[in-house]
């Protein structure tokens, strides 16, 4: 297998993993963000390397040129871009919201407060379910 | 205007999205959102009409032959599930009026149509999509517009579960471009047919298993397939009750379409079977889904947690199906798929109901209002026995299919842990039933009422429907089946 | 009333039914509302006395109904089993609803509405029950009876009441998935029919699987309360005493039995049943249970949780009946269902009577309590008569077609095992009366109290009268239940 000869392939399974492990790892939620946009420009790079034909040039048609690179994939991958783009603007959105919300956009002081609205939950339904068992077994005797 | 009808499946609620946003008062964008959502129910009536008479339909979009352009391809799979996603959409739209003004603060509730539009939009897309970079274009419409409606809940945990949702569904996403990507590196085509007339002449080459791979992964994680379930049920309870309703009735549903689609038709399911011990995996994981879910689905205070991994566990019945590998086993996935929809529409929407008239959906809140709000509850009830799989409702149904499958590929002892797991639903459905019929009502609750009329006329369409399928099963089960037949039958052949 | 018999087939699945509509819209005039039940009842009765005379005649009544899956129908049909248990229960009903009327209202209950609504439902499924013509049929309306009998069990909404509810529920709907679902399908899938049929669906190839499917049946079939099965019943007992009079009597526990002796008539066929490895097995257990049960019973102090294992032991009989494959032991069975319906409906009126005109629940306060009830006392001593089987009451011959039964199948262990478990029945039922009516001279007499309210009074003693009437006249039950076989 001529290794070198494959070398965007292998640009692209770095970027990929460079993102995924941002994702993964940071606390921070914009950086989180920014992995993710990695991770989608790697797949960018997957389809426009597929798309290119060895002495071909960019698909515009000319007389002077025969040999073009595949259009389709580019063409794809603008609607890729689009979507990616998107995905970023929602999510960066949503981060500002979670700021609002939280004070905060560092996930485990996020998830500290998610868990105290669950506690109180618990604790006011428990208490609830005590008293409820009381007062019917008081019914009962 | 026949011909055209696979485009205006797309294209009525696509455009309508827009204009949403063009009418000043939203009860006026909520109307016309419901006449919106009800064209794109009509077109499907009819799609499924044109399919049960002709055939398959094929649409090339443009004018483009299939190809260079992008094709529709609507079989009995597909135009079903088109009027499954139609009309339950319709259904929660009727509800949505009343409850999204509650729940919604006035500047939003517009966005939340358009937002609701375009979701309606995407799933339709996937559905009738026979192009494969199509199929992930639809469901990023579909999935930025679901992160949109969950992060509309009030709670602030739902811009939480929304952000997790949008992380995890954009991996998921961009795991299905990657395989998309392979797959047209080895083929040259994005048409499905295409590449399933093309795939197997190079389905040695790792590069179609690993597009394979990919793809699987991706989907799956879209369907919530446990252990890739994580976003569902803080998705599903923290957003607004109506889009709870509309996603847990539908969304999931596409998702599994989605990977029906690719491992019968485009795959094909020997390839499938010989690269990969998929059903092992799928056995395995819908079992543990459907346990581990319904495990967590007993210990759950809020309801709509509750069923939010209520329907994780569902998942897994349908994957269940899958695995069996057979017909009988397909038709029983597509069934459940149905059938779920309505079960899970029925008791969401009435959730929202309970939302609605107290503002909270927690169980210890609902203590004793089976008095307050008969109709609602009776609903809730009837919805949660149907889940269970009592007889008369569509869960026997399901239940009865999926059961006859399993023995007939002899697999006694799944047959036996499948009824067991029926029993935990019968645990999260019983101690609903006792908060709500057999624990004294807290002293606040006094005032409330029953819901209005404008949502338990569409939560008992929905429940009508889910005892009507119940008792004459020739529409769901008929499709179902030949679904199931021409998916095994036509594997790969051209029309 | 003059209805097509199909048509009347469909009323007496119905009446019930649309009674239900009655008592809701009623619930807020008591006394529309009793009437409304107490209508149905008749009517019901009436129908189901013309079904008998029809049938008896050796008409054929059958209901096709709409089509559940491919070739599988919602589908009624009278068979003379059936018609005994609709005759059992349709009688028994009427006269459950007087007395529930004296006990709601001298016990000031609150949501009667409910009940009787609930109770209406019970008995529109026990009908769907009694007619049905397949196995499917047969199963929605076993879940139906169970669903609407919890709101019964758990009517004082207490948390004893929940949890009895929980066990309640449990057993009887996790059996009934579990076991008899999987049963079902495994026939549809083994025999590709569901129909009852004379004879059974097995024939000589698929008796492995018919001899794994029958203890699914037995054990899936949790009404009929067989050993470890059984729980279920005493926990029912927190609920008010005509539920119980309902669900141990005639409803629910019979609809169990009567599942199981068809099942084994029409689904296995003797011949086959006498073929299968696994009967003697089942056929043993049934015969522990009647025994344990037994034994339980003597050490029970609270006089209902008496009556209920007693019940258990007492349905165990008629499984062993079923199981016998003989045609003495189907016909000691379906009777034991008739004469045990009117004694223990007896003993449980009597117990609502006592509980509610002496506000006593406990066996060892009843003493001398003779005097001031003698009524309940004496249609109590009549009713243990009949579960004992002693002469002149009814449950003589069920025991006495048991007995033939279990000799015709060479069963001298059962025969055994049915004659120690008459004589325990007289350790644990018989001195209730007679220390009522005879107490110890130590012991302080209760003073203060008397009989109960007049409709229970009328109820209890028309079914003691009832269970001495069987004795005299047996012939018409003696045909239906002959006529099963032929």
């Amino acid at each position: 297998m001529n290794i070198i000869g494959l070398y965007n392939y292998w640009i692209v399974v770095v970027l990929m993993a460079i993102g995924f492990f941002i994702v993964i790892a940071h606390e921070n939620l914009i950086k989180k963000l920014i992995g993710l946009s990695i991770f989608q420009t790697a797949v960018f790079f997957l389809y426009i390397s597929m798309g290119k034909v060895v002495g071909g040039t960019a698909p515009i048609l000319d007389d002077k040129w025969h040999l073009y690179s595949n259009p389709l994939p580019h063409v794809l991958i603008l609607t890729a871009i689009v979507v990616g783009i998107s995905t970023t603007a929602v999510g960066l959105a949503l981060v500002v919201r979670i700021q609002e919300a939280y004070g905060s956009i560092e996930e485990h002081e996020i998830q500290t407060l998610n868990a105290q609205d669950q506690i109180e939950c618990q604790l006011e339904a428990y208490g609830f379910m005590k008293n409820n068992a009381f007062s019917v077994k008081s019914l009962d005797e | 205007m026949i011909t055209h009808y696979p485009v205006l499946q797309v294209i009525i609620p696509l455009i309508g999205a827009p204009l949403c946003l063009l009418f000043p008062v939203p009860r006026l964008a909520g109307l016309f959102a419901l006449l919106v959502s009800s064209l794109a129910f009509l077109v499907s009536c009819g799609l499924l009409q044109q399919v049960m008479v002709h055939g398959t339909l094929v649409y090339a979009l443009g004018g483009w032959a299939a190809p260079w352009g992008i094709e529709y391809r609507i079989d009995y799979l597909n135009s079903y599930l088109l009027l499954l996603v139609s009309s339950m959409s319709t259904v929660v739209l009727i509800a949505a009026q009343s409850s999204i003004r509650r729940e919604l603060p006035q500047n939003r509730q517009t966005y939340f149509y358009t937002a609701y539009l375009l979701c309606l939009t995407g799933l339709l897309g996937i559905l009738a999509t026979g192009d494969a970079f199509n199929v992930f274009v639809f469901l990023e419409i579909s999935s930025l517009s679901s992160y949109t409606l969950i992060a509309l809940g009030t709670d602030r945990r739902a811009l939480t579960a929304s952000y997790q949702y949008l992380i995890m569904g954009t991996i998921g996403a961009t795991f299905i471009i990657i395989g998309v990507g392979l797959m047209y590196m080895m083929t040259g085509t994005l048409n499905m047919n295409d590449l399933a007339e093309r795939l197997p002449e190079v389905n040695h080459s790792r590069t179609v298993l690993s597009a394979f791979g990919f793809f699987i992964v991706g989907v799956c994680l879209k369907l919530a397939l446990f252990p890739l379930h994580l976003w569902l049920p803080n998705a599903y309870a923290f957003a607004p009750s109506i889009a709870t309703a509309f996603l847990a009735a539908t969304a999931t549903k596409v998702a599994v379409y989605v990977l029906i689609r690719y491992v019968f038709t485009v795959f094909g399911i020997e390839y499938v079977e010989s690269v990969l011990p998929l059903q092992e995996i799928f056995l395995v994981l819908g079992l543990v889904g459907i346990f581990a879910a319904s495990v967590s689905a007993i210990y759950q205070l809020n309801i709509k947690r509750l069923f939010a991994y209520s329907s994780v566990a569902q998942i897994g019945y349908m994957i269940l199906g899958l695995a069996i590998g057979t017909q009988l086993g397909l038709a029983a996935t597509l069934l459940h798929m149905f059938n779920h929809a309505l079960m899970k529409g029925a008791l969401f929407l009435a959730i929202g109901s309970v939302v609605y008239r107290i503002n909270s959906s927690q169980l210890n809140h609902m203590a004793g209002l089976g008095r307050k709000m008969p109709w609602t509850m009776a609903a809730i009830v009837i919805g949660g026995l149907s889940l269970v799989g009592v007889p008369l409702t569509v869960g026997f149904v399901s239940k009865w299919y999926l059961v006859l499958a399993l023995l007939e590929k002899g697999w006694w002892l799944v047959t036996v842990l499948v009824l067991i797991s029926s029993l935990l639903a019968l645990i999260y459905v019983w101690r609903i039933i006792e908060w709500v019929y057999f624990t004294p009502a807290r002293i606040h609750l006094s005032e409330v009422r029953e819901a209005p009329l404008s949502q338990l006329v569409p939560v008992w369409i929905l429940v009508i429907a889910n005892i009507y399928f119940g008792l004459d099963t020739s529409l769901t089960v008929g499709v179902s089946k030949l679904a199931a037949q021409s998916l095994f039958g036509l594997f790969g052949a051209a029309p | 009333m003059n209805l097509a018999p199909e048509q009347m087939l469909l009323s007496a699945i119905l009446i019930p039914a649309l009674a239900v509509f009655g008592i809701i819209l009623t619930g807020r005039w008591a006394n529309i509302r009793e009437l409304v039940s107490i209508m149905a009842g008749l009517i019901l009765i009436n129908l189901v006395t013309g079904l008998y005379q029809i049938v008896a005649d050796g008409g054929l009544i059958a209901y096709q109904g709409p089509e559940l899956f491919s070739g599988l129908t919602i589908a009624f049909a009278i068979e003379p089993l059936g018609m005994l248990f609709a005759l059992v229960a349709g009688y028994l009903w009427l006269v459950t609803t007087v007395y529930s009327i004296g006990y709601m209202r001298g016990h000031k209950e609150e949501k009667q509405t409910r009940f009787f609504a609930c109770f209406a439902v019970a008995i529109s499924s026990v009908m769907g029950i009694a007619f049905s013509a397949n196995l499917l049929t047969l199963f929605i309306f076993y879940e139906i009876l169970t669903l609407s009998t919890y709101p019964l069990v758990t009517h004082s909404g207490t948390i004893k009441a929940k949890l009895g509810g929980r066990v309640y529920l449990g057993v009887l709907l996790t059996t009934s998935i579990l076991f008899l679902l999987l049963a079902i399908i495994g026939t549809w899938f083994v025999t590709g029919s569901l129909d009852f049929r004379d004879g059974g669906l097995f024939d000589s190839s698929t008796l492995g699987a018919a001899a794994v499917l029958l203890p699914l049946y037995i054990f899936g079939i949790g009404k009929a309360a067989i050993m470890p099965f059984h729980r279920w019943l005493p926990a029912a007992m927190v609920a008010p005493t005509p539920v119980s009079a309902l669900l141990h009597a005639v409803a629910v526990v019979k609809a169990g039995v009567f599942s199981v002796l068809k099942i084994c008539v029409y689904v296995f066929g003797l011949d086959t049943l006498r073929q299968l490895p696994t009967t003697d097995y089942l056929l043993y257990l049934a015969a522990v249970t009647v025994l344990l049960a037994s034994i339980v019973a003597m050490r029970q102090d609270n006089l209902k949780a008496r009556l209920a294992y007693s019940t258990v032991s007492q349905l165990s009989y008629i499984t062993i009946g079923a199981l016998l494959a003989t045609s003495a032991g189907v016909v000691g069975g379906a009777m034991h269902i008739a004469m045990h319906a009117f004694g223990k409906i007896t003993l449980f009126f009597c117990a609502g009577a006592i509980m509610v005109a002496a506000h006593k629940t406990e066996i060892s306060q009843m003493r001398g309590l003779g005097r001031q009830m003698p009524i309940t006392m004496i249609a109590f001593f009549i009713g243990s008569l009949s579960i004992i089987g002693l002469p002149p009451t009814g449950g003589t011959w069920g025991k006495w077609f048991l007995m033939i039964g279990a000799l015709d199948a060479g069963q001298g262990v059962i025969m055994a095992v049915l004659m120690i478990s008459s004589l325990l029945n007289i350790a644990y039922l018989l001195p209730i009366p007679i220390r009522a009516f005879y107490p110890n001279d130590d012991v302080e007499r209760p003073t203060g109290i008397k009989e109960a309210p007049l409709p229970s009074l009328v109820a209890l003693s028309v079914t003691a009268a009832g269970c001495i009437v069987l004795f005299f006249f047996t012939g018409p039950l003696y045909e239906l239940a002959l006529a099963i076989l032929s």
